[in-house]
């Protein structure tokens, strides 16, 4: 069977105010970058529940991007900070169950930074695609000798 | 035989709690016995899977089934259970979330039995047996056994389930409230969990020193200050998980001055128990600053198995990604 070629899927949660500012601004500005992100915009960066990650990661994303605003510059004060707090436990979570850390990764880009966002993206694609697909189940096979190594 | 209703009990991979909890309703067991016909128990009474083979299908009113399926035979019996009752209950939480045993999923098959068989201080086989699923004897007879998978699976990841009693174990009280509702004939709504759904904190008696806001410091583990008995052990720095968890249990670890581990699971409004509970405590860190934050939450160990404890065959990932596909 030939192999189809891989494109990695990446999903992005950007904030409101900040990182989908900066995608916006990309955009209007005619940058070029891979199309590999799909972007879901959010009023703020807290807004993302670690449920939502492991959700993309389920249904198939093979790398999930957070954009939130700068330390100091959250819209509501405090809300990248709890990004910040739940993400750094996440990232543990995550590595123990043996995703790689280069699928998952918190970028605070700001709403000028639009050439940022298409670097973070572009080199995010680059690295998820040498780690190939993120296949998390493997079809179970009974065995009738049970292997022992 | 009467035509009172008929009741089963069957274990999978579980330690036998949740029987002990069906045992711990002492003398309310003769209410049980006298409301319903207890037609398979194997852990307490003598039928064998081909009197369950023999009834009809949904003869039997109410199934509870304890433990996760991990093995080829529990994989059967749940399917066989499933076509004999009217109703399944998934009972306790291996059977609802995956439990303890559930933890298994952090490795595979090949792991398991090479840390069992061959790896673990305690083992002395220098042949190298390890289990066979089929034998053959003399050349002509073989004997099969049951293996393990590869993943630990829910109850519903195997079979379609009606109600789900949490719980590692269920107590005695949610399991008589569960049989009550089921033979009152006022059915909740298909995959209702049969406890109340408010978070533990709700009926935990240490409620009111729960600080207006909460922030932590410095995480720390039961072994390592002398606890409080009165005040939140949340606000002390202990991870209880009572924030994220489904009440019913009526506190009964905190009472015991032990921080909740999150055994009845999630509520309603909650998919992932792991994530949601990550999600609370983490936000509690009570620092800005990238390289304290890590340093704080550094203090948390084992955090899959502290926050997916009961549950990680329910949550979104199910297992550790398999290294070999």
């Amino acid at each position: 069977m030939p192999e189809e070629k891989f494109e990695p899927k990446i999903v992005a949660f950007f904030c409101n105010w900040c990182t989908y500012m900066a995608a916006d601004s990309a955009g209007t500005s005619r940058m070029q970058y891979v199309p590999n992100a799909r972007v879901v915009r959010l009023m703020c960066s807290g807004r993302i529940d670690p449920q939502f990650v492991l959700d993309a990661f389920a249904k198939g994303a093979d790398g999930v991007l957070i954009g939130g605003c700068h330390p100091g510059d959250c819209h509501y004060q405090e809300g990248n900070y709890k990004t910040l707090r739940r993400i750094t436990l996440l990232k543990r979570v995550l590595k123990e169950m043996g995703i790689e850390e280069d699928r998952f990764r918190l970028e605070w880009i700001s709403a000028a930074e639009a050439d940022r966002l298409r670097t973070t993206v572009n080199d995010m694609v680059e690295k998820v695609r040498a780690l190939g697909p993120l296949r998390l189940s493997a079809k179970e096979v009974i065995p009738e000798e049970v292997a022992v190594s | 035989m009467s035509d009172k209703p008929k009741v089963a009990f069957y274990w999978c991979a579980s330690c036998g709690g949740c029987e002990e909890t069906v045992v711990d309703l002492e003398e309310k067991i003769l209410d049980v016995v006298a409301a319903v016909d207890i037609v398979f128990w194997p852990v307490a009474l003598d039928f064998k899977r081909k009197d369950v083979e023999a009834m009809p299908d949904g003869a039997i009113t109410a199934t509870f089934l304890n433990g996760a399926i991990r093995t080829t035979e529990q994989e059967e019996m749940a399917h066989l259970l499933r076509k004999k009752s009217q109703l399944l209950i998934a009972f306790g939480a291996c059977s609802q979330l995956g439990g303890i045993p559930g933890l298994a999923n952090l490795w595979d098959r090949r792991r398991v039995m090479t840390a069992v068989y061959r790896e673990a201080p305690s083992t002395v086989n220098p042949q190298g047996t390890a289990p066979q699923a089929k034998h053959a004897h003399d050349g002509k007879q073989s004997v099969t056994l049951p293996t393990l998978f590869d993943t630990v699976k829910t109850l519903d990841q195997t079979v379609e389930v009606d109600y789900y009693v949490p719980g590692c174990p269920p107590t005695p009280k949610i399991l008589l409230q569960a049989v009550q509702t089921l033979l009152s004939g006022k059915l909740p709504e298909k995959g209702a969990v049969l406890a109340p759904d408010t978070a533990l904190c709700e009926e935990c008696p240490r409620k009111d020193t729960r600080p207006e806001k909460l922030t932590i410091k410095e995480w720390k583990r039961p072994h390592e200050i002398l606890i409080d008995p009165e005040k939140c052990l949340l606000a002390q720095g202990l991870l209880c998980l009572g924030s994220a968890t489904r009440g019913g249990c009526e506190a009964m670890c905190v009472k015991g001055n032990m921080p909740c581990t999150g055994c009845f699971g999630p509520t309603s409004r909650v998919r992932d128990f792991g994530a949601k509970s990550l999600s609370a405590l983490a936000s509690l860190v009570d620092s800005n600053d990238e390289a304290e934050i890590g340093k704080i939450l550094a203090q948390i160990p084992d955090p899959v198995g502290t926050l997916y404890r009961y549950s990680l065959p329910a949550s979104p990932l199910r297992r550790k990604k398999p290294e070999v596909i």
